[in-house]
């Protein structure tokens, strides 16, 4: 019966989901509002914001990162680490051409 | 009868944290066939930013929104499906897997209308009409059709593997004890989900 205790522990009930779901559409509709209005260069920071906290609510509640060991949390920042890495010497080459 | 059924599972070599772990590396590598596209838009928006200003005003944003709302749903209904198999709702968790492939053709329908209307006004890679515009605005296009082309062959993808998992489930294959197949398909579906996250605004929000 050890089989058991290979499962992830979903103790959340449907609501939390409805619930992140309905946050999710939110924050699409604040993104298409925002975007409508002229902020000039904090039109992007704004889109791209929006967008990493959908993002962050989709891994650690849609993809359930939040129940699972630190391991998947570790790999998931290494990922990330090396995107981001990717972006910032990308751009310090660009800006210096 | 304790005894005969312990010697039974004994022999099932299963490990879904690693089934899982290994799903996540894969979409690590998605994460990175998609981080390239969005390296080339980056440094082209910073080069051309007036012209990806004025291309982007060619696109409908009420239909891209509209899309960002199925796909987010299709998430929800996604991982329901997996709760009600976890309780054992056996029909529901089905029910729940149709509705999410049923929301992902939903998409690809908007999509066709969206890209069959660009085609007609004569913006497709290529035609005389766009390769009379400025390179910037070229390659906006080329990126817009690039990027959302491939994000929707991963919704293609998608949906034959969420139509796999129902079969699955309907034959009791996937089942409340054994239902690791049925949340890797749902990673892969949320990080499609994710990229639309971001192709949203940076496609149809740059008016």
């Amino acid at each position: 019966m050890e089989q058991h205790n290979n499962h992830t522990e979903h103790t959340h009930s449907y609501g939390i989901y409805i619930l992140v779901w309905l946050a999710l559409m939110t924050l699409t509709a604040v993104t298409v509002a925002v975007a409508g209005m002229d902020i000039g260069n904090f039109t992007v920071a704004t889109a791209l914001l929006i967008a990493c906290v959908k993002a962050y609510l989709v891994l650690t509640i849609f993809m359930h990162l939040k129940q699972e060991g630190k391991t998947f949390f570790v790999f998931v920042l290494i990922a990330l680490f090396f995107l981001i890495i990717s972006f910032v010497l990308l751009f310090s080459d660009y800006s210096f051409q | 009868m304790s005894s005969t059924e312990h010697i039974a599972t004994a022999h099932v070599h299963r490990d879904d944290v690693g089934s899982r772990m290994g799903m996540w590396l894969f979409l690590f590598t998605e994460i990175l066939l998609f981080g390239g596209m969005f390296f080339l838009y980056s440094v082209y928006r910073f080069q051309f930013a007036h012209e990806f200003h004025v291309a982007a005003k060619e696109l409908n944003t009420i239909i891209g929104a509209f899309n960002t709302a199925i796909l987010l749903t299709s998430s929800l209904t996604m991982v329901l499906a997996i709760i009600a198999i976890q309780r054992k709702q056996k029909t529901l968790s089905i029910v729940m897997q149709i509705i999410t492939i049923g929301l992902a053709l939903f998409f690809l329908v908007n999509k066709y209308f969206e890209w069959t209307a660009k085609i007609h006004h004569g913006i497709y890679p290529g035609s005389e009409e766009l390769l009379s515009k400025d390179s910037g605005e070229i390659l906006f296009y080329g990126l817009y059709y690039m990027m959302t082309g491939l994000h929707g062959l991963h919704v293609v993808v998608g949906m034959v593997l969420i139509g796999i998992m129902t079969r699955l489930t309907a034959r009791n294959s996937i089942t409340h004890d054994s239902y690791v197949r049925l949340e890797n398909a749902g990673l892969y579906w949320h990080l499609v989900d994710i990229i639309w996250i971001f192709l949203f605004p940076l496609f149809y929000l740059i008016t």
